[in-house]
């Protein structure tokens, strides 16, 4: 459960002060799927960081499983990324000189998963998102599709609640961009929280519940009828 | 984390650049090569000094005229007295402790026969001087004992010496020139090589007041005395001066031990191999400064990476240690490297001068090693601190 109340964040650029976030409120319910829409600028992305715990409000509370994550350490905020979030970047963010696998494998290493482990879940997770005979291909061996695909693998391994997918087709063509949204869909099916930064309308309109911005507050929410 | 994932995370980013790396660590390895090897050259000095002494003999005291160590009060006087053969004769009769003693008088002086001549180095001595340096004859025999050949014109001639002026003779028997005066060869000393800068074989042995007269001296050059035992070897010097401070009336002469000398020397060339050292460790620190020119590279070109890394949960603390890990992987190679190639270096250096005694002390070798990782701790920890401080969601949005 994710309880965002009265978050602001404003950042210093140039000595001008920016209002990335206004007062935003906002929760969302474990195994929800929601879209965050808006033009660029509107303060999407500084939303998903703060959900992520990549990122802190300047003001206002938010709450995770009824825990407030505002004023937890450093370390702790650390631990919430490792075992509760996963990302999912429009740059996909591989490291070039780790093969697929390598790349899945992160976010275990930082964990202190022994090897076995790591192998199983690794294997799983590439698996499940189609690519286990390409495990041993270097991103630069692999097409953006895929790419993101990994990215995908690498973001659930951990097994989060929460998978925050940051225009996770932005990068991509039509056709590996929707191979892409089903695939995060079916982690949203299989119970993962799914929040989805995206510019595509089409893409939107498939969420539960759709998210405008504009200016750093939030101008409009959807809810699809089921 | 695990400390193997660690290093081996560490490991593969520092095989993303090799040739960065590669140079890097070589930086360290050439400090860490200079270290065993200058140190190895000064102590290789050192070992050579000391054998030369002890190759003098064992329980050697060396009487020189004059005195070394300065008094207070007035100089009243200050010409020492000569130092005499009748002096040595005293020693050697006067202290029990003294087995044997060797007057020795030095000067340079032409030696020609028939057509030939060339410079020698004259040593005017006694029987004595062949016990205390362990000498050994190739023909004929050394200068008698006893005081009445001391000024016998008779001479014993060092290899080289024998073999300029007698080519095609032997030399035993045959008639010399030096300085002036005939001088009957008596024997032909084994070769024996340099000691103490002085090349043994091409010097000629004379009767002490043969040579005395020969280049008008009424000192000695030094007296050099073998005491019965090592134990008594204090006792033997401190009674030696008793003996010849009464002689002359005051203290005034000055009585080495061998051991003293030894230390000296020992000393001395110890600091110049410290110093040797501690010159190499400043390339070491030079090299430090390749190392964190090479990670903050490393860091501004990773930061996208290390904002992922964080986002997928690595802590400051990992990524800290990532960054540090990477740092002391490449000193402790160029360590490692450095020590191998200082070692080669070393054996190269006795493979072409065997005399040379030339290893690198233990100390060096684990100072080098200890330095090389302390030397990537120490510069690596500026870029590992730049590195884990970065802010996640600008990291992040860096290209």
């Amino acid at each position: 459960m994710i309880e965002l109340r009265d978050v602001s964040r404003v950042y210093e650029l140039g000595g001008r002060q920016v209002h990335a976030l206004r007062g935003v409120n906002l929760s969302i319910a474990a195994g929800d799927y929601v879209a965050v829409m808006g033009p660029s600028g509107s303060g999407k992305s500084t939303l998903l960081h703060i959900i992520g715990c990549l990122d802190r409000p300047t003001s206002g509370s938010y709450r995770l499983d009824g825990e407030d994550v505002g004023g937890l350490e450093e370390s702790a905020l650390t631990e919430i990324r490792r075992h509760r979030i996963g990302f999912v970047f429009q740059s996909f963010h591989l490291v070039a000189r780790l093969t697929a696998f390598e790349n899945t494998e992160l976010p275990m290493v930082f964990a202190g998963i022994g090897r076995h482990e790591r192998r199983a879940r690794a294997e799983r997770a590439l698996s499940a998102v189609g690519l286990l005979d390409r495990a041993d291909h270097r991103p630069d061996q692999l097409s953006g599709g895929e790419r993101q695909r990994v990215a995908i693998a690498r973001a659930v391994v951990m097994r989060p609640s929460i998978l925050l997918a940051d225009e996770p087709t932005g990068n991509l063509d039509r056709a590996s961009g929707a191979e892409v949204f089903a695939l995060l869909e079916r982690m949203n099916a299989e119970g993962l929280t799914l929040i989805v930064v995206t510019h595509d309308p089409s893409l939107a309109a498939r969420a539960r519940r759709r998210v405008r911005l504009l200016d750093g507050a939030v101008a409009e929410q959807i809810e699809r009828r089921t | 984390m695990k400390v193997a994932d660690l290093l081996r995370f560490s490991a593969r980013a520092l095989r993303g650049h090799r040739l960065r790396s590669a140079l890097s660590l070589l930086g360290v390895a050439i400090g860490v090569g200079s270290v065993i090897l200058l140190t190895s050259l000064g102590e290789g000095a050192r070992l050579y000094v000391t054998g030369e002494f002890a190759s003098l003999g064992s329980n050697l005291l060396i009487v020189i005229p004059g005195k070394t160590e300065t008094t207070g009060g007035p100089i009243v006087g200050g010409v020492p007295r000569d130092l005499t053969v009748e002096d040595a004769d005293a020693l050697e009769r006067r202290v029990a402790q003294i087995r044997r003693v060797a007057p020795l008088a030095v000067g340079t002086a032409t030696a020609s026969v028939g057509g030939r001549s060339r410079e020698v180095t004259v040593a005017g001595t006694t029987r004595g001087m062949k016990e205390i340096r362990r000498f050994r004859m190739l023909s004929g025999r050394y200068l008698e004992q006893g005081e009445q050949v001391r000024a016998q014109r008779v001479c014993v001639l060092g290899v080289k010496v024998a073999r300029d002026l007698f080519p095609h003779d032997n030399p035993l028997g045959a008639f010399l020139r030096v300085g002036g005066e005939r001088y009957r060869v008596i024997g032909v000393m084994a070769p024996r090589g340099t000691s103490l800068g002085a090349d043994l074989d091409e010097m000629i042995h004379v009767p002490v007041e043969a040579a005395m007269g020969m280049f008008d001296q009424r000192s000695l050059f030094r007296i050099l005395v073998e005491v019965r035992s090592h134990d008594e070897i204090a006792e033997a010097r401190r009674r030696a001066l008793e003996v010849l401070a009464e002689r002359h009336g005051e203290e005034d002469v000055t009585v080495f031990t061998q051991d003293a000398l030894l230390e000296t020397f020992g000393n001395i060339l110890g600091v110049l191999t410290a110093a040797l050292g501690g010159i190499a460790a400043i390339s070491l620190s030079v090299a430090g400064i390749g190392i964190m020119n090479v990670m903050l590279v490393s860091v501004s070109e990773r930061v996208p990476e290390i904002g992922l890394l964080k986002a997928v949960g690595a802590g400051r603390g990992q990524v800290l240690a990532a960054f540090l890990a990477e740092a002391t992987i490449l000193s402790a190679a160029g360590g490692l490297l450095g020590l191998a190639a200082g070692w080669l270096g070393d054996r190269a250096l006795v493979a072409l001068y065997p005399v040379f005694p030339a290893e690198p002390p233990a100390w060096a070798v684990a100072g080098a090693i200890a330095l090389s990782f302390a030397v990537g701790l120490a510069f690596g920890s500026l870029p590992a601190h730049r590195a884990s401080r970065l802010d996640p969601v600008a990291a992040l949005g860096r290209r």
